[in-house]
């Protein structure tokens, strides 16, 4: 697989977008995977008595998915050295149906010396923001 | 009751060996929907140089949230899970995790600090292989309503 050379980055660059669509079956399997068991992300009945809407996705599924746009564009997981986000809006996942959630990268900041970039990333929700401050170190 | 203060700057014992699966690791990048063949095609990693499978990014939750455990389910600790929302979290990788991994996990508690019947509580694990070398550090912040604002 080809991988971006640091020479031919910019500041401000796209590395694309992504959509991701969530089911109730994403989150169980998620839960199940990871090992979060925790009801909210997939009984209705728990998450409306603890004051949610309904059944919302992890945040650390969210997180997750958001960083496949920036793995492939660096053609190695390995490339990735840093990954933080702030959990900002829950994502409630509806039964039936799904949640879209689009992500948008960009170049933030370019280190020839190290030989890194710093993606920004957008994750959004309904036109609002659900992780801020989610910032990806790579190495090239 | 809220958060024990007193709980900041401790630091726990080392956690026993975290496994490393192959079939977990492709369960896990197939749970958060990542599909490069480094993942889940050992030829396609080792031509990446890695010596197996490697881990998504975020794979390091598990073997965190584990040792985090230690805390969270400490009743001393006065951390009620069905008031815990998720706030922060940060992932150092010092070098991949692959199958085959042996991880050690030592959690740390760097902060408990609260404010307006908010406790923001922070945990740092660091992970390293069963050679000592690190791996992984994991910063987790939750944040704990208070008792008052439940709801």
């Amino acid at each position: 697989m080809s991988r971006p050379a640091l020479a031919d980055l910019a500041v401000g660059q796209s590395i694309g977008t992504r959509t991701v669509s969530v089911q109730r079956g994403d989150l169980v399997r998620y839960a199940g995977a990871s090992g979060d068991l925790n009801p909210i992300h997939w009984n209705n009945r728990v998450a409306t008595e603890v004051g949610l809407p309904g059944v919302i996705a992890h945040g650390m599924f969210t997180m997750g998915q958001a960083v496949n746009l920036v793995t492939d564009w660096a053609g190695d997981p390995g490339a990735i050295i840093d990954y933080g986000v702030r959990f900002t809006r829950p994502v409630p996942v509806p039964y039936p149906g799904a949640a879209t959630v689009e992500v948008d990268g960009t170049i933030g900041a370019i280190d020839a010396d190290a030989g890194t970039v710093l993606v920004d990333l957008s994750v959004t929700f309904d036109g609002a923001k659900v992780l801020g401050n989610a910032q990806v170190l790579v190495r090239l | 009751m809220g958060v024990n203060a007193a709980y900041a700057g401790r630091a726990y014992p080392p956690t026993a060996p975290y496994a490393v699966g192959r079939e977990h690791l492709r369960d896990f990048a197939r749970a958060v929907g990542a599909t490069h063949p480094a993942h889940h095609d050992v030829d396609a990693a080792r031509a990446l140089g890695h010596p197996d499978v490697v881990a998504p990014p975020t794979f390091a939750v598990v073997v965190a949230q584990r040792a985090e455990a230690q805390l969270i389910a400490d009743p001393e600790a006065g951390i009620d899970f069905s008031r815990v929302v998720h706030a922060e979290e940060r992932f150092t990788h010092h070098r991949p995790i692959h199958a085959g991994d042996a991880l050690v996990t030592v959690l740390h508690v760097d902060a408990v600090t609260e404010r307006a019947g908010l406790a923001m509580v922070t945990t740092r694990c660091e992970i390293s292989a069963a050679d000592g070398a690190p791996v992984a550090t994991v910063v987790c912040t939750l944040a704990v309503r208070g008792d008052e604002a439940g709801g």
